[in-house]
C-alpha cells in the first residue's frame, strides 16, 4: 500500500546543518551550501567511473560524467555560488582526464566561468587532470572550518569530509529504506558522495567509529525533494 | 520436419519382444500413448504428449531412445565410439535425478546396455570432464547445463550425435525466461544434430499448439511449423471440495486460523497429505499452527524454496519412505516428482488459476484410475468465490496456463555471447538460427543487431568502449570473443533466475538454553522422530534443528534489512532472534516471542488467473449462482446487493463513502494484486492532477482502495470530475512514462535485465556478490540511462518485462478496455459490506518505494519529537 500525510502536501522544509557554529543549507542532491561565502561544497564526483568500468569490460552507461555535471549545474543555477568547492575524489583515476569527453570538459569549463573552483585532492585523484582548470589543494580553511576529503579521527573541530561516502538505513514503523546521507555531531560532518555511479558505506561501519561518538550524532538523509534529519538510533546496520 | 495438421500414414509402433515381455513381468501393457509417441519417433518425428499424472509419462518419452539403443545391431561396443543419443531436459535438478533412478528400473530389469547419467550443478568436476569425453547414451540435465555444454567448442562433437532430446514438463518452463534459453539452446542442437527429432511432456494445457510450435524449427514469420501431438486419456475425474467450515469465515487475511483443527482432522484422517499454501509466509504461518496443536504428534514437515537443500532432501526422502504424516509446502512440491503415497492434498488459500489447482491435485494419488482427493480451504470470503470458481472449472476441466510468451531481449544477450564463447560466429547464420526457436520467430534484424552491439560494449549510441569489447568482429566478418576471460566470465554468470540477495541463515548460539527455558528438548520431541532415524545422524524432517553453527536456510535480504538486532522472526517453523548480520550471513539465535515476524517474502505470489477472475465476477454477478456458497458468504452478497449493488460481470462497480476523516474510491477489477497495484499508482498521480489530494492506496488480488483528502464521490455527482475519465485507458500513456520513471518495481524489473543480460555481473572469481557489495547500484544506472538513452535496449528488455511481470500491465491495459464506457459508480455514505475485505489490508501491507519519503519522514519525526520533549 501506499500511505501518505498531510504533510506531503505543505511545502518542504529546508534542510539546516550547522557545523562549528556555521549555518549550511542540506540540499538533498547532496551538497553544501555556506550562504555566508556563498560556498557550495560537494564531494566524491568520481569522474569517469563508467569508463574506469569499462576498461574491466563492464559495460555501464559512458553518461556519468555528464550527469554528475548536470547536477551540478542545476545546483548552480539555485544557488549562485562564488566558490564551488571539490572535495576530492573528484577523478575515479590518474587517466579519468583523458577519458573525459571534449563535451563534459567543455560543461565543466562553463560551469567555472566567473567563480572559483577549488579541487581538493582525494585518494583516487592525488593530482588535478591537466585537462581542467581551477585551483587544486590539500585542504580548505574557511573561518573556524576545514575542508579536507579524509577525515581524521579525534578531535577535529570543524572539519567538513568526504571521502566515506556515508549513507543510512533507516527504519520506521512503516518500513526501511537506504538512504546517502550527511552524518555530523555539530563539530564534524562527513558528506555523501554526489557522483552518478557512486555507492555508499553504512554509518554504522566501524570507519565511523572513531570519527563519531556516540554524543548529538545527527543524519541528514537524502530524500527525493528535501533531506530529512533522523536521529543516529533509527538507522541500523547492514 | 513434421508439419502438423495433416496427419501422416503412420506404421505401427515397433515395440521389440523383450521390451514387450518386461511389460508382461511388471503387469502392464504398453499404453496406446506410449506406442503412438514411439511410432511417431520411429518416423522420425518431434511429438509432444499431453498427458495426466500417472499416465506413465516419463517412461513414453524414453521409449523410443530405449528401444533404439537396445538395437546392438547399430551400436558400437566402445561407450566412445558411440556418443549422446538422448539428452533429457528437466526444469529442476530433483526431477532430473529422479528420473534417472526410475530409468534404471527398466534398464537393469531388460539388462540393456544403456548407460545413464545426470548432469546438474552437483556434478563433480571430474566426472563433468569425463561425461564431455565419453558421454552417457541418455543424459539427464537441466536448461542451465545445457546452456554452459553448448557455450564450448567440444559442443560440436558432443552433439553430433544426439538423436533425440526429451523436454519434462514443457508447460511450466516455457512461461518463463528459462524457457527462452531453452529454446534458444534447443535451436543450436538443432543445427548442431540434425538428425535429432524432439518430444514434449506437459501436462494438459490451454492451447497445446503453443507447445507444438516450439518444439520444431520456425522457418518464416507468418507460416508456422507444428510437431505432432499424442493425447493420452484423461484420469478419473478428481474428487474436490470445499472445506465447509464450522468456524466464522474471516473477512481478509491468508492465515487460514480459522480453520487449522479442521485441516489437522482431515491430516489425521489421511495416510498422508500434502498441504499446499501459496507463499513462504504462509507455510511457515501454517506449520506454527499445525504444530501447537499436534497432540497426536503426527509426523508434520515443512518444505519450502527458502529452507537448506540438505533440509528439502531429508523431508523429501522421508516422503518417500512413507515417514510422514503431512508436509506443508509451496509451489517448490508442484512438479512431477513421485513423493510416494499421497492420498489428500489439501489447498489452503486461494487457488489461483485452474491448471495450477488441476496439477497439485495431481500430486495426490499417482495412479490414473483411481480419483485424486482434494480439499480447498479458503482463507477468507473472497477466496471462498474463488475457490468456488476453481471447482467449477476443474470440473469441466477448463485449462487457463499462461500463453506463449515473445522471447526476452535480456536473454537473448545472454545466448550471444555463449555463442561467441562456442565458437567465432557469422551474424547472418546466428540471427536465421535464432529466429528458427518460437519464442524469437519474429525478433526483427534491428533487434538482434543491436542485441549483439550490447553484448560487444554494451550498446550505447555514445561508441566509447570499442577498445574494451568482449567480443570483436575478424576481418572474415565472424564475431569472437576477445579475451577467453570473457568466457569464464559467462560460464559463471549463466542462467535467467535472479533472486532476490539472500542472505544464509546461521544458528550461532541459545540451542540448549533456549530450549530449556522453552521447555523443549530442542527438536525430536516435537517431531516424534522414528526410533530407528532419531537415533541416527540423519533426520529426515526439517524440523527443528538442533545443532549449533548450522545453516538453515536463506531468505531475503530486503527483509532482514527491515530487522534490528534482537528482533524476532518466524523461520523453518521456530522462532529466531536476529544476532548480526555478517557479511553475507544472518546470524540467528533461538529465541521465544509472542510476535514474532512473519517474513514477508516475494516468492509463490502467483496473481490470480484471467479465466479464473472472470469466473468469479460471473459467480458473484447474479444470486442465482450462489447456490453452493457456504452461507455466510451468500449472506455477505446478499447485504452488498442491498447496500450498494453486485458488481456487473462485464462492468466495474465502483464505490465511493467517507469513512472518518477520509473519502474512499473502491473498485473491484479482479486482476490480481500486481495490476491493482499499478492501477493504484496511476490512480493516485491522476487524482492528484485532478486536485482530489489522494493520500494513498491498498490493493488486494479482487479490490482496489484508494482514499484522500478531497470528496470525489460529491466532486463526481457535481461533475467536477468525471469517473470514467480517472479510469480511461489514456493513463497508460504519459502517466505511466512519468510513474515508470521513479517507480521501485520497474529499477527492480530493469536490474533483473542488467543481470541476466550480462551488464551486470552476479559472480566473478568463484564469489557471489550479494546487494552490499555490488559498488554499482542498478538504480543509478537505471536513471543515467533513462535521461540518457531512453530507448536503449536493455530499458526495451524491462519494459517488455513490465508487461507481464511485476507490473502487469498487459492485464491492466485489458481491463480499462474492457470496462470502458461501462463503469457504475454508486456514491454510498458507508462502507459496504464488499469493501471490508480489502480496507482491512490497510496497514498490514508493506510500503512500495514510491512511499519511502514516507519512512524517512516518520523517522524524521522521531527526531522532532525529541527536540520539542527537550524544550
Amino acid at each position: 500500500m501506499l500511505d501518505r500525510t498531510n504533510r506531503q502536501y505543505s511545502a518542504g522544509l529546508s534542510g539546516g546543518l550547522s557545523v562549528a557554529g556555521h549555518d549550511f543549507t542540506a540540499d538533498a542532491s547532496g551538497a553544501l551550501y555556506l550562504d555566508s561565502e556563498r560556498l557550495l561544497v560537494v564531494a566524491d564526483l568520481h569522474f569517469e567511473k563508467g569508463s574506469a568500468f569499462a576498461q574491466r569490460r563492464v559495460f555501464l552507461p559512458p553518461y556519468d560524467t555528464a550527469a554528475t555535471l548536470a547536477r551540478l549545474a542545476r545546483l548552480a543555477m539555485r544557488y549562485r555560488p562564488r566558490v564551488i568547492l571539490a572535495l576530492g575524489d573528484s577523478f575515479h583515476d590518474s587517466r579519468a582526464g583523458e577519458r573525459m569527453h571534449a563535451g563534459d570538459l567543455a560543461g565543466l569549463s562553463a560551469l567555472q566561468q566567473g567563480r572559483d573552483w577549488i579541487w581538493i585532492s582525494g585518494n583516487h585523484d592525488p593530482q588535478t587532470p591537466s585537462q581542467v582548470g581551477g585551483e587544486t589543494a590539500g585542504e580548505h580553511r574557511v573561518g573556524a572550518l576545514t575542508f579536507r576529503h579524509e577525515p581524521r579521527a579525534g578531535e577535529a573541530h570543524g572539519e567538513i569530509a568526504g571521502h566515506l561516502h556515508p549513507c543510512a538505513r533507516i527504519v520506521a514503523p512503516s518500513g526501511g529504506v537506504r538512504r546517502r546521507c550527511f552524518i555530523t555531531d555539530g563539530s564534524r560532518c562527513v558528506m555523501p558522495a554526489f557522483g552518478a555511479f557512486t555507492g555508499g558505506l553504512n554509518i554504522r561501519d566501524a570507519a565511523f567509529a572513531p570519527l563519531f561518538g556516540a554524543r548529538d550524532v545527527v543524519v541528514h538523509a537524502l530524500g527525493r525533494e528535501r533531506v530529512y534529519a533522523v536521529q543516529v538510533g533509527s538507522c541500523v546496520g547492514e | 520436419m513434421a508439419r502438423a495438421p495433416r496427419k501422416p500414414k503412420e506404421k505401427p509402433a515397433l515395440l521389440p519382444p523383450h521390451f514387450s515381455d518386461w511389460f508382461a513381468t511388471r503387469g502392464w501393457s504398453p499404453r496406446a500413448h506410449q506406442l503412438a509417441l514411439l511410432a511417431q519417433a520411429q518416423a522420425g518425428h518431434s511429438a509432444l504428449l499431453i498427458a495426466p499424472t500417472g499416465a506413465g509419462k516419463t517412461l513414453a518419452g524414453f521409449l523410443p531412445s530405449l528401444v533404439e539403443l537396445s538395437d546392438l545391431r547399430s551400436r558400437s561396443n566402445r561407450p566412445q565410439d558411440r556418443g549422446l543419443h538422448t539428452l533429457y531436459i528437466s526444469p529442476l535438478k530433483a526431477l532430473a535425478v529422479d528420473v534417472a533412478r526410475n530409468l534404471e528400473i527398466p534398464v537393469a530389469e531388460m539388462g540393456l546396455r544403456v548407460s545413464v547419467e545426470t548432469r546438474t550443478g552437483d556434478t563433480s568436476a571430474s566426472k563433468r570432464q569425463r561425461q564431455r569425453r565419453t558421454p552417457p547414451d541418455i543424459l539427464l540435465t537441466t536448461p542451465e547445463q545445457l546452456a554452459l555444454l553448448l557455450a564450448s567448442a567440444d559442443s560440436y562433437t558432443l552433439f553430433a550425435t544426439l538423436r533425440r532430446v526429451v523436454f519434462d514438463e514443457l508447460h511450466s518452463i516455457v512461461t518463463s525466461k528459462r524457457g527462452d534459453l531453452l529454446a534458444l539452446d534447443f535451436a543450436r542442437l538443432r543445427n548442431l544434430a540434425p538428425a535429432m527429432s524432439a518430444v514434449g511432456l506437459s501436462a494438459t494445457v490451454r492451447d497445446p499448439d503453443e507447445l507444438r510450435r516450439w518444439l520444431v524449427r520456425q522457418l518464416s514469420p507468418d507460416k508456422t511449423a507444428m510437431a505432432h501431438l499424442v493425447t493420452a486419456p484423461p484420469g478419473a475425474a478428481a474428487d474436490l471440495s470445499m472445506l465447509d467450515t464450522r468456524e466464522r469465515l474471516p473477512w481478509a487475511g491468508h492465515g487460514a486460523g480459522h480453520a487449522i483443527h479442521e485441516i489437522y482432522e482431515r491430516i489425521k484422517a489421511a495416510r498422508m497429505t500434502l498441504v499446499f499454501v501459496n507463499t513462504r509466509a504462509q507455510a511457515e504461518a501454517i506449520f506454527a499452527q499445525l504444530w501447537r496443536i499436534n497432540d497426536d504428534n503426527l509426523a508434520i514437515a515443512l518444505h519450502h524454496g527458502s529452507l537448506d537443500a540438505s533440509q528439502r532432501r531429508r523431508v523429501e526422502n522421508a516422503m518417500v519412505q512413507g515417514l510422514l504424516k503431512a508436509v506443508v509446502c509451496t509451489s517448490t512440491l508442484d512438479l512431477g516428482i513421485d513423493w510416494g503415497d499421497v492420498d489428500l492434498v489439501i489447498n489452503v488459500g486461494a487457488p489461483k488459476g485452474a491448471s495450477r489447482l488441476t496439477q497439485r491435485i495431481g500430486r495426490a494419488n499417482h495412479r490414473l484410475d483411481e480419483p485424486s482427493r482434494a480439499i480447498l480451504v479458503p482463507a477468507n470470503r473472497f477466496e471462498v468465490l474463488e475457490c468456488r470458481a476453481a471447482i467449477d472449472a476443474a470440473s469441466v476441466g477448463a485449462q487457463d496456463t499462461p500463453p506463449a510468451r515473445s522471447g526476452a531481449l535480456d536473454v537473448l544477450c545472454q545466448h550471444i555471447l555463449g555463442m561467441a564463447c562456442a565458437a567465432p560466429f557469422d551474424p547472418d547464420d546466428l540471427y536465421r538460427e535464432i529466429a528458427s526457436a518460437e519464442p524469437y520467430r519474429l525478433l526483427t534484424r534491428a533487434e538482434f543487431d543491436d542485441a549483439v552491439e550490447f553484448v560487444a560494449t554494451g550498446g550505447y549510441a555514445l561508441k566509447t568502449y570499442d577498445r574494451f569489447a568482449k567480443i570483436k568482429r575478424t576481418k572474415d566478418g565472424l564475431w569472437r570473443i576477445a579475451h577467453p576471460k570473457v568466457a569464464q566470465s559467462y560460464r559463471m554468470n549463466v542462467g535467467t533466475i535472479v533472486e532476490s540477495d539472500m542472505l544464509k541463515v546461521r544458528l550461532v548460539r541459545g540451542a540448549a538454553s533456549v530450549a530449556k527455558k522453552t521447555g523443549r528438548s530442542s527438536g525430536s520431541s516435537l517431531l516424534n522422530y522414528p526410533a530407528k532415524l532419531a537415533s541416527g545422524e540423519q533426520k529426515p524432517y526439517t524440523g527443528r534443528v538442533s545443532r549449533g553453527g548450522r545453516v538453515l536456510g536463506e531468505i531475503e535480504e530486503y527483509f532482514l534489512e527491515t530487522l534490528a538486532p534482537g528482533d524476532t522472526f518466524l523461520f523453518g517453523g521456530e522462532i529466531l532472534s536476529l544476532v548480526g548480520i555478517v557479511e553475507n550471513e544472518a546470524h540467528v539465535a533461538r529465541a521465544q516471542s509472542d510476535a514474532p515476524k512473519v517474513p514477508s517474502y516475494a516468492g509463490g505470489k502467483f496473481p490470480l488467473s484471467t479465466y479464473l477472475a472472470e469466473r468469479v465476477r460471473k459467480l458473484i454477478s447474479s444470486p442465482r449462482n450462489w447456490k453452493n456458497l457456504p452461507d455466510q458468504v451468500a449472506e455477505w452478497l446478499a447485504l452488498q446487493q442491498h447496500a450498494s449493488a453486485l458488481p456487473p460481470a462485464d462492468k466495474l462497480l465502483i464505490e465511493t463513502f467517507p469513512r472518518g476523516n477520509r473519502y474512499f474510491l473502491v473498485c473491484y477489477p479482479f486482476e490480481g494484486r500486481l495490476a491493482h497495484q499499478t492501477l493504484g499508482m496511476l490512480l493516485t498521480r491522476r487524482m492528484e492532477h485532478m486536485g482530489v489530494k489522494p493520500l494513498g492506496f491498498v490493493a488486494n488480488e479482487y479490490a482496489l482502495a484508494v482514499w484522500s483528502l478531497a470528496d470525489i464521490g460529491a466532486r463526481a455527482k457535481n461533475g467536477l470530475i468525471s469517473i470514467d475519465d480517472l479510469f480511461s485507458q489514456d493513463m497508460l500513456g504519459d502517466d505511466l512514462e512519468e510513474w515508470l520513471q521513479e517507480s521501485a518495481l520497474m529499477k527492480r524489473t530493469f536490474r533483473n535485465c542488467a543481470i541476466v543480460s550480462g551488464l551486470i555481473e552476479r559472480r566473478f572469481q568463484g564469489k557471489e556478490k550479494t546487494g552490499r557489495q555490488v559498488t554499482i547500484s542498478t538504480d543509478l544506472i537505471y536513471d543515467v540511462l533513462r535521461r540518457h538513452e531512453p530507448d536503449h535496449i536493455l530499458l526495451r528488455a524491462a519494459r517488455q518485462d513490465a508487461y507481464t511481470g511485476l507490473l502487469d500491465l498487459a492485464r491492466l491495459a485489458d481491463m480499462l478496455g474492457r470496462v470502458r464506457g461501462r463503469i457504475v459508480h454508486k456514491a454510498l455514505d458507508r462502507i459496504s459490506p464488499l469493501a471490508v475485505p480489502v480496507m482491512l489490508e490497510i496497514g498490514r501491507e508493506p510500503v512500495y518505494g514510491e512511499a519511502q519519503d514516507q519512512i524517512l519522514a516518520e523517522a524524521a519525526d522521531v527526531l522532532v519529537a525529541e527536540a520539542s520533549s527537550r524544550a
